[in-house]
């Protein structure tokens, strides 16, 4: 499959490509260019003998100070029932970059989308609804970065917040 | 008071037409499994627009993944999908032993792939007990609630703890099975059998039943792919896919069951692939609990599992390995892994990244609730708001795996 994969893309899409790196994984990776995660991922899909059709999760790892650029999204895809055959796509990214959503190949990508942007602060543009997802809408900063202390920046303001939310509802009321 | 709890959602963003209703199912509502929230825009008695809203229960555990060793991890893991702990537990620990590169007695394997079957058993009754409830068959639930209590029981047994057994530890099982382990999981299956016959009659082979539920929150099975279904939800929407047959993890590919497929993806063929999986794990248990074999609990790896507490106090060896492992953690070599088991929910993923430390770089979780509830506003547009109920009831939403 990785061959296979590895052929179509230099073919078609070698300026979408953006470095060839050994990772130490069980998973075969392909590191994109962010402008090319649409098309490829879309022609993957339909691609005859490969048929990447079922987006099988989609995360982000952050490297502060281990790699450059900071960010990488990745995408795992898989053809079908066939979970051997399970592919992982990379796009890497600086910290202001953007990265095309993905809602238009798949509908699943809606939710994947938001709670990375949710928890790293990496946008998806074209999404329609670039909001947080797990956290409340007014938290500070994105808790899964390796530079977000553990114990976060203080809750305080955020407690204070929710309590003054709720004591106008009851007073109105 | 609705439209001011809703103006932190999108639908704010629309001025209501006349007569329509917004209303709040939840964040805690008897008919939602957990907390979350469900605003749905009503017009009379029928579903306009829906929107869920989640992270009620977010607790970071790819976060708490990143700071606790290997081991400790392990505890957390039990959290996510506290209907069916130890599966989540499995999951965990094949990836990790699979980037350790260790080998387990066969006797280990065939212990987890019971205990594993019989939580999925676990899960099913609870989703097809609690669809009945919200529905409002009560009795259902009631008849089958007794044989989760004796499974729940081999399991306080098993480990010492009902519902966070943290069952499995790295190269083995936190202890050796008790005597009569056997005994019980064999009286188990003679009992749940003719239970789960008697409640397909009860419940699902109920005309009120099926009228409810019928042709009720159907997904089509090309929807259901692009959104990344999996499990039970995606084989009831006719799409046969089970890592348990496709990519076989344990000793799935030497054990004989089926996969049972539904048509088209509502309430009612959910519940009856749920009620057919039962029977197949009940299979699957009764040929593995027959031939379980004998020997050690855990590999003879001190380095990696905790050596016995009586050597610790005696030999000089052993205390620094114990020390060792308490103090240091295990050290997982540098690299990366995805690790999906099926369940039973669908296909829960354990993604790592490992830079060769004590604890991962990075860890994360693919929960099979997250990417199939992402569809629920459509599914229920356009039906009733009594069908939505069945809806998320049937889906077997568990919002500790949706916060993850």
């Amino acid at each position: 499959m990785k061959e296979t994969i590895q052929s179509f893309l230099k073919d078609k899409f070698s300026h979408f490509i953006s470095k060839e790196e050994e990772i130490l994984t069980n998973l075969p990776t392909f590191f994109l260019k962010p402008e090319g995660i649409v098309p490829v991922l879309s022609a993957l899909k339909t691609a005859p003998g490969i048929e990447l059709n079922y987006l099988n999760d989609l995360t982000a790892i952050d490297w502060l100070g281990k790699k450059t650029p900071r960010f990488e999204v990745c995408y795992l895809l898989r053809s079908g029932n066939k979970s051997s055959t399970r592919v992982q796509f990379r796009v890497a990214l600086e910290e202001d970059e953007q990265v095309p959503s993905i809602i238009s190949i798949f509908k699943g990508a809606n939710w994947p989308e938001r709670e990375v942007y949710d928890l790293f602060g990496i946008r998806f543009a074209g999404h329609p609804r670039m909001d947080r997802l797990i956290m409340p809408d007014n938290f500070q900063g994105h808790p899964l970065r390796k530079d977000y202390p553990l114990e976060g920046f203080g809750q305080d303001y955020l407690v204070e917040d929710l309590l003054t939310i709720h004591l106008k509802e009851d007073m109105e009321a | 008071m609705y439209e001011k709890t809703a103006e932190h959602f999108s639908l704010k963003q629309k001025k209501l037409p006349e007569g329509h209703l917004l209303v709040n199912l939840g964040p805690s509502h008897p008919s939602t499994h957990g907390i979350l929230q469900n605003v749905i825009q009503l017009d009379g008695e029928r579903v306009v627009d829906a929107e869920s809203v989640i992270g009620y229960v977010h607790r970071s555990f790819e976060k708490l993944g990143e700071r606790y060793t290997y081991n400790q991890f392990l505890v957390c893991t039990d959290r996510m999908n506290y209907v069916s702990t130890p599966l989540n537990n499995i999951g965990w620990i094949l990836a990790v032993e699979k980037m350790l590169e260790i080998e387990v007695p066969d006797k280990v394997t065939y212990v987890r792939m019971i205990v594993s079957e019989l939580s999925r058993v676990m899960d099913h009754i609870i989703c097809n007990g609690i669809l009945g409830v919200d529905l409002g068959a009560f009795s259902g639930m009631l008849h089958l609630f007794h044989h989760r209590e004796n499974i729940y029981q081999v399991l306080e047994k098993l480990t010492g703890a009902r519902l966070t057994t943290t069952f499995c530890r790295i190269g083995g099982l936190e202890k050796d099975i008790y005597p009569e382990f056997e005994k019980d999981v064999k009286t188990i299956i003679k009992g749940l059998r003719p239970a789960i016959e008697e409640f397909q009659s009860l419940l699902v082979n109920n005309r009120i039943f099926i009228d409810r539920t019928e042709g009720v929150g159907g997904i089509s099975a090309e929807d259901a792919i692009s959104y990344g279904y999996s499990g039970p939800n995606l084989r009831a929407a006719g799409v046969p896919w089970d890592i348990r047959k496709d990519d076989p993890y344990m000793f799935y590919d030497k054990v004989d069951f089926d996969i049972p497929v539904g048509e088209d993806g509502s309430v009612l063929h959910r519940t009856l692939v749920r009620m057919e999986e039962m029977r197949q794990s009940l299979r699957i248990v009764e040929q593995l609990i027959n031939g379980l074999p004998s020997g050690a609990h855990h590999a003879d790896m001190p380095h990696i599992y905790l050596p016995d507490k009586s050597k610790v106090y005696k030999n000089m060896e052993e205390l620094i390995y114990h020390f060792k492992l308490i103090m240091h953690g295990i050290k997982v070599p540098k690299g990366e892994y995805y690790m999906a088991t099926e369940a039973a929910n669908g296909e829960l993923g354990f993604y790592i990244v490992s830079e060769g430390e004590k604890s991962p770089w990075r860890v994360h979780v693919r929960r099979p609730c997250f990417w199939f509830y992402q569809s629920f506003p459509e599914l229920v547009k356009g039906s009733l708001l009594a069908d939505t109920v069945a809806t998320m009831s049937s889906m077997n939403v568990i919002a500790g795996e949706l916060d993850c």
